[in-house]
């Protein structure tokens, strides 16, 4: 299977080599949709025992990020990290998912404990994790507008009152 | 209750009429109008309504279909190749009537701030949970990518308000593995004091609660004793007692006070004999152990399953504590134990956290003695405010102090997944810059959101008395949970 591979490194360190970057260097992956949730399940067979963390990004306003050869970018990215503890490793899996059909493979079959976490996706950024058995917001109120995570989704803010502006009376 | 009252003291005809079936949360929707105003059978319908967290909440039986009420039961979880999950563990035949859905929360004292837990019952055996959560959703993570990085430690330090100092430094470590900087390993090892103390308190804190919620109204008083130590120390050097935004990409906001290694001896020559006495309170105590042991237990195969971290993995047997297995900071030049249990039950639970105390102050004594002098920030003018003595002295270095503090500084493009370990697990940061001052993204991933996931298979075939334990075992910070 052909799959672009970021290779170990953090981005963005600039190639230094202190001893936190050392330490930090991970291995990232760019499946497509159609291979994410086997090369998943390839990463879950090869010891790969927990899910540790999954979240996504808005890339709406930061369009030129650099990704390797071969991947397209899209609007939205579910990063994934999933952690070995057999091996002491983790591995990223970063998925690009379209604006137009903001959907995702679910992992819940292959890692139960991404419930809470792809249902955090879900509300805070719109994607719909296809699968998932319980597809429901999770910290917003159930009547809630909107996915406030999303660039598009301005953020509140208080009105300020200058003496001298025509005021109500 | 009603027992000891005669049934016809207040004659009113209704008081015979049977409760409201517990289901009624699910009733059909009333329009606007109808918010608050009485419903025609009397009750209060509106508020209901207005209360309904909608398809959150734990829907009755009937309303579930069979692959739902196997992942509530907990049943759906990574088995082995060829081993089938028990139909007899998926009682679908159970009909409505026969249990009942009560609510926990928002607002009730064992459940650490504003949990809200559904449960179903049979009689008082617990067979379905649902974590209801949300209540203190702030949105922090928007706010992140308002602030600018030096601001953000101020954010991220009231997530997990039990331990602020392990927030601010997962987002620091984060922030400067993003620039590339080496740390000085002076703040390195004044970092590594900090969140020791931290775990200590938190620890305490964890102690104090889960006695009270287990009925030691002592343990409470005394871990709220000695944690008041620790917080006069935080207070002595950061110049508050939480919320201290200490911690900043780049190093520490100060250099520890004179006279520290006093206090923090203090501190250690107090807080390991007191947890000798904790043992004897609890440990041995019978009422303690019946109430813990065997209560909530878990496997290693399910917790890892869930994702979960922290206590409640190593008390499953699984020896995962990244201070040992992947270092930060330099807890490779520090020796300690990794605690570990054996059954997953809240009595290892329990026995982890007492020794983890312990394991921390050995930590601290070492750090004590190896603490070397030097910078407790990074020397790199584009991060690190000039010293305030130059600021009186040359333009430049206010301009510099000023720019700092309101642009912020500038951090290369690219992303970075860092774990550190919390007193509840893995506390990790992903952070992504697009080259401004602010983060473009910064996801916490808070060990409290996903251990709450184990809470359902926990609890599952317990008795309702023991959840409180079990919840409070899992020790959950809202704060961190909601973010």
């Amino acid at each position: 299977m052909h799959l672009a591979h970021a290779g170990p490194g953090v981005s963005g360190s600039g190639g230094s080599s202190t001893r936190a970057s050392e330490r930090n260097r991970q291995e990232v992956v760019f499946p497509t949709r159609d291979q994410y949730v086997e090369v998943v399940r390839a990463y879950r067979d090869g010891g790969f025992e927990m899910c540790a963390d999954l979240c996504s990004v808005d890339y709406l306003t930061h369009p030129g990020r650099r990704l390797p050869e071969g991947v397209a970018p899209e609007r939205f990215e579910v990063v994934v990290n999933l952690l070995s503890l057999s091996q002491v490793k983790r591995v990223r899996v970063r998925l690009q998912v379209p604006e137009s059909d903001a959907v995702a493979p679910s992992l819940f079959e292959l890692y139960p404990g991404v419930e809470a976490m792809e249902r955090e996706a879900y509300d805070l950024f719109g994607i719909v994790f296809a699968g998932h058995p319980d597809m429901t917001r999770i910290l917003l109120p159930e009547d809630w507008e909107g996915h406030p995570l999303r660039k598009d989704y301005g953020v509140g803010r208080v009105p300020i009152q200058f003496k001298g502006a025509p005021g109500p009376r | 209750m009603s027992e000891a009252e005669p049934p016809d003291d207040h004659g009113d005809p209704d008081a015979q009429a049977p409760s409201p079936h517990p289901d009624t949360v699910q009733g059909p929707p009333v329009s606007g109008d109808d918010f608050l105003s009485p419903a025609p059978d009397g009750t209060a319908t509106g508020l209901i309504v207005e209360t309904s967290e909608g398809g959150q909440e734990l829907s009755s039986r009937s309303a579930t279909d069979a692959g739902e009420l196997r992942r509530e039961v907990g049943a759906v979880l990574r088995l082995p190749e060829g081993v089938a999950i028990d139909p007899s563990d998926i009682d679908v035949e159970r009909t409505d009537d026969e249990t009942m859905i009560i609510n926990m929360g928002p607002q009730h004292p064992s459940t650490h701030g504003v949990l809200r837990l559904m449960f179903e019952l049979d009689g008082e055996t617990v067979l379905r949970t649902k974590p209801v959560i949300g209540y203190l959703h702030t949105g922090m993570e928007k706010t992140a990518e308002e602030l600018t990085y030096v601001q953000g430690s101020t954010n991220v330090t009231r997530m997990d308000y039990l331990s602020p100092l392990h927030n601010e430094l997962v987002l620091s470590l984060a922030v400067e593995a993003l620039l590339g900087v080496e740390m000085p390993p002076r703040s390195d090892w004044i970092r590594m004091l900090l969140v020791e103390l931290n775990r200590v308190s938190s620890h305490l804190m964890w102690m104090a609660t889960n006695g009270m919620d287990l009925g030691s109204t002592s343990m409470m008083i005394y871990g709220f004793r000695e944690r008041e130590m620790i917080l006069a120390f935080f207070e002595k050097t950061t110049g508050l007692r939480m919320n201290h935004n200490f911690i900043r990409p780049g190093g520490t906001a100060a250099d520890l006070p004179d006279g520290w290694e006093d206090d923090v001896t203090i501190i250690c020559d107090t807080v390991l004999p007191r947890a000798d006495e904790y043992d004897e309170l609890l440990t041995g105590q019978p009422v303690f152990r019946q109430r813990t042991e065997g209560i909530g237990g878990l496997s290693a195969e399910e917790a890892l399953a869930l994702s979960l971290t922290g206590p409640i993995l190593r008390s499953t047997g699984v020896p995962w504590d990244l201070r040992r297995a992947m270092p930060y900071l330099r807890y490779d030049e520090v020796d300690f134990d990794v605690i570990v249990g054996t059954y997953g039950d809240n009595f290892d639970r329990y026995s982890i956290r007492l020794n983890e105390i312990r394991e921390s102050i050995r930590i601290i004594r070492q750090i004590v003695e190896k603490m070397p002098a030097g910078d407790y920030r990074v020397q790199d003018k584009k991060v690190t405010p000039p010293p305030r003595g130059r600021i009186n002295e040359s333009m430049e270095a206010l301009i510099h102090h000023f720019k700092v503090f309101t642009e912020g500084f500038k951090v290369p493009e690219g992303e970075v997944y860092i774990a550190t370990e919390s007193p509840r697990g893995e506390l990790g940061c992903y952070l992504v810059s697009d080259g401004s001052p602010k983060p473009y993204r910064m996801h916490i991933r808070g060990p409290s959101f996903v251990n709450l996931q184990g809470l359902p298979l926990m609890m599952r075939g317990g008795l309702l008395a023991d959840a409180v334990a079990v919840c409070s075992s899992v020790d959950p910070v809202m704060g961190e949970v909601d973010r």
